[in-house]
């Protein structure tokens, strides 16, 4: 996991350079953000901008709600103070969203970058084509894109081979071929650049409404909505207040009562200390981290729904060939038959794939090599033999007419049988126990004659097993999907680790197998790249389609990864996870702060009451409690927002032992924390 | 102080060993299995179903289940004001006592429907025999019973079941539970002591002075005593309640009296984890619940047996505070009493709250604050699992997962009615109304003690009536015909309602709403809730909201009382 996950995080969307921008662009919108009716949508902030209304009003007139006996000056200068600290404490929230929402800015501009309206070429119905600007151009028209030129908008390839270059989506600086009539290579996005020869496209989106035009919209958050976690806990956070505001409305009263009356300013200051506003600050600021934590890998997600949802799955739905193995059966073990030797069938197999460029062939090649076979012939008298669906093998045509070939067993059998070899049942055993090992077996015959079997193994992805442990421990299930027979799939099934699997899968089986767990209740994931995968894609709670893949695929995801590597869907867990643990950890710190802030301030308020042995911080006067109090209530919101964006860090264990760590960390922290922080500030403050 | 501790540990014991019992027979009951009464029973139960023409089979949706609690609880209030209206006309009336105010009435007749039986008024020479047992005695059995039954449709709805059908379950209640026990208590009530009988007091020359006649009160009080204590009622017969030696004549009847108020708020916890089929969070639960009592009790014991410091110099030695308790029970049965009919919402009184020492009166307080010390009849089950639900929401995210409560994910809906049901309701009608009483405390309160004291004395008006336990402080200028009176006996009962039926509608919703959810398989990925660990965060949750919102409340009243005290001011 590490290796790659490294690489993947190297490989951010906003440029290092930009990130100073963004910190001066983030303390602006931290002041734009204190108009009123933007405030209003955070309820806890909201709230404590009125009480810095109210406070900075008492600051002016410390007798405007009724007549303090204090002397006024000293009153005015500590409204003054709690005012100030007040009016930061909704800066540094307010700040904290910023950073966040500049972040996925920063990337939007990037993207915004390549999107230009330049002119295109439109292909009329008669064949010619027609300057227009790329804006006029619509959905289901045809137009040519030529080598340097950057294609207009999303569309399908109609004709034509090029390459194309993808790094502005995707980062990735290779460029992909681009063909028509491949559901994976047809495709091609807007803002993109054709690298050599020319594409005839057939529009599919109109204009702003392409695929990177809603990645834009995404990462900045424009469609953001509150998740539905995000608005449980906003209830929660503001039912808190209104206890919290009926408390201390209430406490008026009752210190009149018991003759120890309290100003209006310490009042508020109590409010502020004790409503959430340490995870009401932050709140928004998790959420929009999230989503980019889920842009950092490489992927855009169509909602922070859609990222929340991937810490709740319960069944990842994996393709074998790609996810699980590398996609490409590698030559594992030469199996010499009919009492030839290793080293004769190695000569043999090397001769057969001397013209075989596909990485099996390469392979089969390496491993000849490596068991020291020598050719002993000269390749250049040698003419090679291409695989085709019809003969199913491949090979080497000798100088001297010699025949050698390698090929599905079945096939070669036909071959050696049409030059009246003779087939032995040695190597029937053979093929069956390579098949039962899961791999793929090879005849490789020359002429007549058959030397044995090379055994083609899937291989699985280094770490993968580990990984899927991982997951298993999390209580993630994993189930493989693949074309292979049940033997076949049952063997890398058992060494990649996967929970389940099915064996000889149709595209249908895949919608079939969401379907089956949704009903247990179950959250599922997958990922899908070709036409065929949409309605599964659309099933799925969590479908993650590859950049590479279809226009349908990527509709009827809610993500995208541009980098298409179906083993994001793992990391994407773990980001989904994290996001809901860090709203969670400040949550519980949060609430946990508010005991040693009634220790602060409620026994040196009411020092006359003679509770005053409650003030076991001992601090050392009701205006140097407060303050204090204040002034850590205010710092928490900013100390935090490298974990808010950052995300608590996240290990796979079980949830009992996630709830011990954090509960120890957040919950038994956040009342221990501000005790020690709060005395610290007293005993730095210069109030007697 | 061995043989004070001894009691004590006895008591529970027993309370401990009649939990399965109970709590497995009312599970036995509402999910319709057979149970010894069956075939005494069900006849009766039928003749009841068909008089009435309550559909059995029906299974109430949300909405109509509120309905029918509301519906029925008003017809049975108009019914029992009305019979104190006109109790002068009624038979059973040997002392021609004629209406209550009309404030009086009212109040007494929403506190006794509510569950709470705060009483702003002496029995014996407000109420006639008829008043008591027909409308008293009557609300007795139907307030408990609905509380009952609420809190089976919240445990059926958690676990996925309908919620049933009120009438059944309140008749079940009824037939099943409450006349059963109190038909065997009050006989053992009776045989230990208590008078049964509708003769008029009895007039006798005092001792003292036999010119001077003095009126003893008697009455049918036995069959009241059991089901007042048994149905978490706690309305006194006479005005001085269970430290009436009529009311709780000697040990074995104190003993029965806490055992009755135990039995059924511990049980339901055991009959929970019969339905959700996890005894394992059951007992869970109910240590972490035993373990809060426990300290409970041994703060206010020590408080209690320690006396008080001004009172110890006089009489040169250190003796326990035995103020306004009943010598027949000694500092030991009187807090053990008094920690547990505030815990469990009863209100029953044997000895005098107001004169525990602050830190007994702070526990006192804790427990209406908390309301979920074992909790009131039914209801304080289900908060307890509405806690429960608010701890999954709020740690349960940090295991990285939407947080789900057996199977069922916790949502907006879900938070929006545990946080108004645990949070708001209580601090806003026990706050809200004792602030404005302070605020005016001569024109409103008619206090007796001024300063700290007199602070816990309105806040625990408030907070018994909000609570629906009943208890008082006392010291309170409320009974008629004070001039305080008409404001306290309307005040409360808006927090009697309030504190009644706001969570009981959050309640049969929040049921209503787990119930139709889907449920999500358990993996190793799900919080479990029923780990040690789980139980002690919910603790954790329990007693810091609880802390944060009466804090304020507690430090200006108890806790500064108690430093005035041990400063010899």
């Amino acid at each position: 996991m590490s290796t790659q996950t490294k690489r993947r995080g190297d490989r951010k969307h906003t440029p290092k350079t930009k990130m100073i921008g963004l910190y001066k662009r983030a303390i602006q919108d931290a002041f734009h953000k204190l108009d009123p009716r933007i405030a209003v949508r955070n309820p806890v902030m909201f709230l404590v901008w009125v009480g810095t209304i109210v406070t900075a009003l008492v600051t002016l007139d410390p007798n405007l709600f009724g007549t303090v006996t204090a002397d006024p000056n000293q009153q005015r200068l500590l409204n003054g103070l709690i005012t100030l600290i007040l009016f930061f404490t909704v800066v540094f929230a307010n700040f904290a969203e910023a950073v966040a929402e500049g972040r996925g800015k920063a990337q939007a501009d990037s993207l915004r970058a390549t999107r230009s309206d330049t002119m295109a070429r439109k292909v009329l119905p008669d064949g010619s084509t027609q300057s227009v600007p790329s804006t006029a151009l619509r959905r289901g028209e045809q137009v040519k894109v030529i080598a340097g030129e950057i294609i207009p908008v999303d569309g399908e390839v109609v004709s034509g081979i090029a390459s194309v270059d993808e790094s502005a989506i995707t980062g990735e600086s290779a460029p992909v071929l681009k063909q028509p009539g491949t559901d994976i290579a047809s495709s091609v996005t807007g803002g993109t650049r054709v690298m050599s020869d020319e594409l005839l496209i057939r529009i599919t989106a109109d204009p702003g409404q392409g695929f990177i035009d809603r990645m834009i919209a995404l990462v900045e958050g424009a469609e953001r909505s509150k998740t539905p976690n995000e608005i449980a806990l906003t209830v929660l956070l503001t039912v808190l207040t209104q206890v919290f505001l009926i408390v201390v409305a209430t406490l008026s009263p009752l210190a009149n009562y018991v003759n120890t009356p309290t100003t209006i300013a310490i009042l508020i200051s109590l409010l502020v200390a004790l409503i959430p506003t340490t995870i009401g600050g932050l709140l928004s600021a998790i959420g929009i981290a999230g989503m980019d934590r889920v842009a950092q890998f490489n992927v855009i997600a169509t909602s922070g729904r859609a990222v929340e949802a991937c810490g709740d799955v319960n069944t990842l739905v994996l393709d074998k060939t790609g996810t699980i193995t590398l996609g490409n059966r590698l030559a594992d073990e030469f199996i010499p038959v009919n009492g030839h030797s290793l080293d004769r069938l190695a000569t043999i197999a090397l001769a057969s794939s001397l013209f075989d460029e596909t990485p099996e062939g390469r392979s089969i090649v390496q491993l000849a090599e490596k068991l020291g076979a020598k050719l002993d012939f000269q390749p250049e008298t040698t003419e090679g033999v291409e695989f085709s669906a019809r003969t199913r093998m491949s090979g080497t045509n000798l100088a001297h007419g010699q025949q050698i070939r390698k090929g599905a067993v079945d096939a070669i059998k036909g071959f050696v049988r049409s030059r009246g070899g003779s087939l032995t049942p040695e190597l029937d055993a053979t093929y069956e126990r390579v098949s039962k090992l899961g791999g793929t077996p090879l005849a490789v015959c020359q002429d007549s004659e058959i030397y044995g079997v090379i055994y083609l193994k899937d291989i699985v992805k280094p770490g993968i097993k580990e990984r899927f442990d991982q997951l298993r421990c999390m209580g993630v299930r994993t189930i493989m999907l693949t074309g292979d027979n049940r033997i076949t799939a049952s063997v890398i099934a058992q060494e990649a680790g996967v929970d389940d699997f099915i064996a000889e899968a149709t595209p249908e089986d895949k919608i079939d197998v969401i379907r089956q767990e949704q009903s247990q209740g179950k959250l599922v994931a997958m990922t899908g790249d070709g036409t065929n995968d949409a309605p599964a894609l659309a099933q799925a709670n969590v479908g993650l389609a590859m950049n590479s893949g279809t226009q349908a695929a990527k509709e009827a995801a809610n993500m995208v990864d541009l980098d298409s590597d179906p083993t994001k869907l793992i990391d994407l867990v773990t980001i989904g996870k994290q996001l809901l643990i860090t709203r969670g950890a400040l949550t519980t710190f949060s609430i946990a702060n508010d005991i040693a802030k009634y220790f602060a301030i409620i026994p040196t308020i009411f020092s006359a009451a003679g509770i005053g042995a409650l003030n076991i911080m001992g601090l050392k006067s009701p205006q140097s409690a407060i303050l204090s109090a204040l002034i850590y209530n205010a710092l928490i919101i900013p100390a935090l927002i490298p974990l808010a964006l950052k995300g608590v860090e996240f290990r796979p264990l079980t949830a009992d032992q996630l709830l011990r760590r954090n509960i120890l960390f957040f919950g038994l922290g956040g009342v221990i924390a501000p005790f020690i922080a709060i005395k610290l500030i007293d005993v730095i403050l210069p109030f007697a | 102080m061995l043989q004070g501790w001894i009691q004590i540990a006895l008591t529970l014991l027993i309370v401990v060993l009649i939990t399965p019992l109970l709590g497995g027979y009312i599970a036995r009951i509402f999910l319709g299995e057979r149970t010894p009464l069956d075939r005494l029973l069900s006849p009766l139960e039928q003749i009841i179903y068909r008089l009435s023409g309550i559909p059995v089979e029906t299974e109430m949706m949300a909405w109509q289940y509120i309905q029918a609690v509301l519906f029925s609880n008003l017809v049975m209030a108009v019914f029992v004001f009305t019979i104190f209206m006109f109790q002068g006309l009624l038979p059973l009336n040997p002392t021609d006592l004629g209406a209550p105010t009309w404030d009086t009435a009212l109040h007494t007749a929403i506190s006794f429907i509510t569950n709470t039986n705060q009483q702003h008024y002496s029995g014996e020479t407000t109420f006639s025999y008829f008043s008591q047992v027909m409308a008293l005695g009557f609300l007795f059995f139907t307030s408990a019973a609905t509380g009952i039954a609420v809190a089976i449709a919240f445990i059926r709805g958690l676990t996925g079941r309908p919620l049933g059908n009120f009438y059944v379950d309140l008749i079940l209640s009824i037939t099943r539970i409450l006349l059963p026990i109190s038909l065997v208590g009050a006989v053992v009530l009776m045989a230990a002591g208590i008078p049964e009988t509708l003769s008029a007091p009895v007039i006798v020359p005092t001792l003292e002075d036999p010119t001077v006649q003095q009126a003893i009160a008697l009455g049918p009080v036995a069959h009241f005593e059991i089901i007042k204590e048994l149905g978490e009622n706690g309305g006194g017969f006479f005005a001085v309640n269970s430290a009436h030696p009529f009311e709780n004549p000697n040990g074995l009847t104190n003993l029965i009296q806490i055992l009755a108020m135990m039995a059924i708020p511990t049980s339901l916890i055991y009959t929970y984890g019969i339905f959700a089929n996890n005894r394992k969070q059951a007992w869970l639960i109910y240590g972490m619940v035993f373990g809060i009592y426990l300290v409970f009790i041994g703060v206010a014991t020590i408080a209690e047996y320690q006396g008080n410091p001004a009172v110890n110099a006089l009489l040169s030695s250190p003796q326990p505070n035995l103020e306004g308790k009943e010598v027949r029970f000694g500092w030991a049965q009187s807090v053990l009493y008094a920690v547990t009919t505030t815990g469990t919402m009863c209100g029953a009184v044997n000895s005098m709250h107001d004169s525990f020492m602050p830190l007994g009166g702070a526990v006192l307080l804790a427990n209406l604050f908390l309301q979920i010390i074992w909790g009131g009849q039914g209801t304080g089950t289900a908060y307890l699992f509405a806690y429960l639900i608010l701890a999954v929401f709020i740690t349960g995210l940090m295991v990285g997962r939407t947080p789900e409560f057996l199977g069922r994910k916790i949502e907006k809906r879900e938070v929006v009615l545990t946080s108004l049901l645990i949070l708001l309701v209580h601090p806003i009608f026990i706050l809200i109304p004792g602030a404005i009483t302070l605020a005016f405390p001569e024109q409103l309160a008619g206090i007796t003690n001024s300063g700290f004291h007199g602070l816990s004395q309105v806040m625990y008006e408030y907070a018994s009536a909000a609570a629906n336990n009943g208890s008082g402080f006392e010291g309170l200028a409320d009974s008629q015909p004070a001039a305080t009176a008409l404001w306290w006996n309307l005040s409360t009962s808006v927090s009697l309602l309030a504190g009644r039926y706001i969570p009981m509608i959050a309640l049969v919703l929040l049921a209503d709403g787990m119930s139709r959810k889907p449920v999500v398989p358990m993996t190793t990925g799900t919080l479990r809730t029923d780990t040690g660990l789980f139980t002690g965060i919910t603790a954790g949750v329990i007693l810091i909201m609880g802390a944060l919102t009466f804090f304020p409340v507690l430090a200006l009243g108890a806790i500064a009382e108690a430093f005035q005290i041990a400063g010899g001011i």
